[in-house]
């Protein structure tokens, strides 16, 4: 689904991701862990198309497509999603007015079936249920006035009315109580399924203790330095990150 | 570009082409003195009374020097370039279908949703029978007629109802307020007239959209709205579609009096031509409105400004008697070139008066966008309350928003409090509405309506929609 060939990626200039290789399969989770500045970030946003985030070299592939040929909504038709880290406020934008100019423009692309007034608001409702957000937060701004915590609900109930089939989170997990992270794992592994790939980018393994990953990579210095399965978070959460940067020369 | 005539000249290269046929007959050679303020007197076959009102006007018009103290910029005027009068144009001179309108024109009113028939009528194309509005004005008319209410042209009015004219028309903007409303005073061509008897609630919302094949009231247009006693009336003014307009000169003058316990609420929205994005052509629109609160009386502008090269309005409310409420909610957008210097004044005479300010300034392209207003709270208004809220919104970084707001009190019980804001749609909101799967031009459209959401929801429900609609073809190419 998604085929990361020796990226490289800069920033205002500067290079952050020098030679990334990932592969990522349908029915997949991947878990991207690293220390600060590994490009961890850089790399769901260089995915999704932030403007200022430049492809240098090699390429990222969406179902064969190079994704840089594509705006950032139409790597969202094309079924791609991130999970922000911070999530920004839009105020006056009600989220339920949000979410219906999301899922329209979305579905359309998708050429499914546009719904109706009464099924958004239906769906949205359970949706928000399953978050553990009270539906009143359908009427409130864009996450105008949330807590951290709402905000990151937010994100992972507007995730799952959309369906993507790649799912990014970035981080999803800093800032969030135990309940709340139990709450957001429980809707991401709602939306594993044999067609869908999830990649979560984490500091700690905390998270991986409610989505088990399939496979788990270290980010560190631009690039992927280790991959294995989950018991490599594991390794990394007694161990840290030092015994696999000091390998590198210059550690990022 | 020195002149009216070639500024004229300039907006019918660019903008209209194809439609504006030669001059027609019947109109007067540029210019203005007092044979021509008694010719336009006469052709309405007004009372005395009320051409000696104009020439009054007119002298204490040529008195007046040219207001300068706007945020604005423009050629200087030259009013004898102006003609007074033109007579309604034939159907013969008109665009005889919408093939010869301005396909741009159609394009917006495409955009907006506006039916064919409308259309036709918006563009000024000739059409005799005026299908549906025939039978849904006269249905209207005789609904308002058992309410009592009266709602006709301002003309029709001074011969029909000389009593209700004579002792309110000047009351509250009176010819020598400014140079625009004494030129206005002096050359009104027409306008409409309103007339809520004491307590009545008029049935249903006045606009002049209903009265849009007579209303062809030219660029000095006058209104006026008495809300008798405890009564209520809304009044709609101005289509979200742009008009075809010849004008480039505007200079209406609006007066509201709200009698003992009576509402007035007026919404517009004004949609003319702004230019293009050079700052070529355009109405320069210079608008006197004003109202008078009495004892608990309330009353409420709602405005909302996307047209229009040159704005310069200061809808205001006199709270003259006790437990006066004014309102004045505000959405102005600019871009290409235009200006807007636009606000309001909150005049508090009476006690427990109370005024809310509510204004949201959008400036995109290189336009420049100013609020100017005041707040006075006169010596004898005890406990006077006013809340003023001024918020701008930058799109890019080429175009300027300005805030001067006045506040003068002179009664230490007054509470006043002044909020303001700058922000810019930031890359961050954008990047997640896209994420989303939001085209960049929705998003923008999206974001600057959630940031206007205070004043649309003021509006009538209909209206509310269609500004939200109109927002969003007037930011088309804003982005990016």
């Amino acid at each position: 689904m998604l085929e990361i060939k020796d990226l490289h990626a800069s920033v205002a200039g500067q290079d952050i991701l020098k030679g990334l290789n990932l592969s990522v399969k349908a029915g997949e989770v991947h878990a991207i862990m690293g220390p600060n500045g590994s490009g961890k970030s850089t790399l769901t946003n260089v995915l999704s198309g932030r403007d200022g985030y430049q492809i240098t070299g090699g390429q990222a592939l969406l179902d064969g497509h190079d994704v840089s040929e594509l705006d950032p909504e139409q790597r969202a038709h094309a079924g791609m999603f991130l999970a922000f880290q911070y999530p920004v406020e839009i105020p006056g934008v009600s989220n339920l007015e949000f979410l219906k100019a999301s899922l329209e423009a979305t579905r359309k692309a998708q050429g499914k079936e546009p719904w109706d007034a009464v099924t958004l608001l239906k769906k949205a409702r359970e949706t928000c249920k399953q978050v553990d957000l009270d539906p009143q937060f359908l009427k409130r701004g864009v996450n105008e006035g949330f807590s951290g915590g709402e905000k990151k609900r937010n994100e992972i109930m507007q995730m799952l009315l959309l369906e993507p089939r790649l799912a990014l989170l970035d981080e999803t997990d800093s800032g969030l109580d135990i309940d709340a992270l139990q709450v957001v794992a429980r809707g991401v592994n709602s939306l594993r399924s044999p067609d869908r790939a999830i990649v979560l980018v984490t500091h700690y393994q905390r998270l991986l203790d409610y989505i088990v990953p399939d496979h788990v990579h270290v980010l560190a210095g631009g690039r992927i330095l280790k991959s294995g399965g989950k018991e490599l978070a594991l390794e990394l959460e007694q161990k840290g990150y030092g015994w696999l940067t000091d390998q590198e020369d210059a550690p990022a | 570009m020195t002149s009216q005539a070639e500024l004229d000249k300039l907006i019918r290269g660019d903008y209209a082409a194809g439609f504006i046929s030669a001059i027609e007959s019947d109109t007067l050679p540029p210019g203005l003195n007092e044979d021509v303020i008694r010719f336009i007197s006469a052709k309405k076959g007004e009372p005395a009374w009320l051409l000696d009102w104009r020439l009054e006007a007119y002298k204490k018009w040529l008195s007046m020097p040219l207001p300068t103290w706007a945020h604005l910029d423009h050629p200087p005027l030259d009013f004898d370039e102006v003609s007074y009068y033109s007579a309604p144009k034939s159907m013969a001179d008109r665009p005889q279908s919408l093939d010869e309108v301005d396909p741009e024109l159609l394009r917006t009113y495409e955009k907006l949703g506006i039916p064919l028939h409308e259309q036709e009528m918006l563009a000024g194309v000739a059409v005799d029978a005026v299908f549906d509005s025939v039978s849904v004005g006269t249905t209207f008319k005789a609904k308002l007629l058992e309410a009592g209410v009266i709602f006709c042209s301002i003309s029709e009015a001074v011969h029909e109802y000389p009593d209700l004219i004579k002792p309110y028309l000047g009351s509250v903007v009176p010819q020598g307020d400014n140079f625009y409303a004494a030129l206005n005073s002096a050359v009104f061509s027409d306008g409409s007239f309103v007339y809520i008897p004491k307590g009545v609630r008029c049935p249903m919302e006045l606009s002049t959209y209903f009265r849009i094949n007579e209303a062809k009231t030219g660029q000095f247009e006058r209104t006026l709205i008495v809300a008798d006693e405890g009564s209520y009336v809304s009044y709609l003014e101005g289509c979200t579609a742009p008009m075809r307009d010849e004008n480039q000169l505007h200079a209406a003058v609006v007066e509201l009096v709200a009698l003992p316990g009576a509402q007035i609420k007026y919404s517009t929205v004004q949609n003319w031509y702004p230019g293009d994005e050079n700052g070529k052509g355009g109405i320069y629109n210079f608008v006197t409105k004003r109202g008078v609160a009495h004892d608990n009386a309330k009353i409420s502008w709602t405005q909302v400004e996307t047209g229009s090269a040159i704005t310069w309005k200061y809808p205001s409310v006199i709270l003259r008697g006790d437990n006066a409420v004014g309102e004045f909610y505000s959405v102005a957008l600019t871009r290409h070139m235009q200006q807007a210097d636009t606000g309001t004044k909150m005049i508090h005479l009476g006690k427990n008066t109370t005024s809310t300010i509510i204004s949201k300034g959008i400036s995109a392209g290189r336009s420049s966008n100013t609020y100017r207003g005041l707040v006075r709270i006169s010596p004898r208004a005890e406990n006077a309350r006013n809340f003023t809220q001024c918020d701008s919104l930058l799109l890019g970084d080429t175009c300027g928003a300005h805030t001067f707001p006045y506040i003068e009190s002179r009664n230490p019980s007054a509470m006043i409090e002044h909020e303001a804001t700058t922000s810019k749609v930031s890359d961050d909101q954008l990047f997640l509405c896209r994420n989303r799967g939001i085209d960049p031009e929705k998003a923008v459209s999206m974001i600057v309506n959630g940031f206007c959401k205070e004043v649309f929801k003021e509006l009538p429900m209909e209206f509310a929609v269609e500004a939200g609609k109109l927002l969003e073809v007037s930011l088309e190419g804003a982005v990016g």
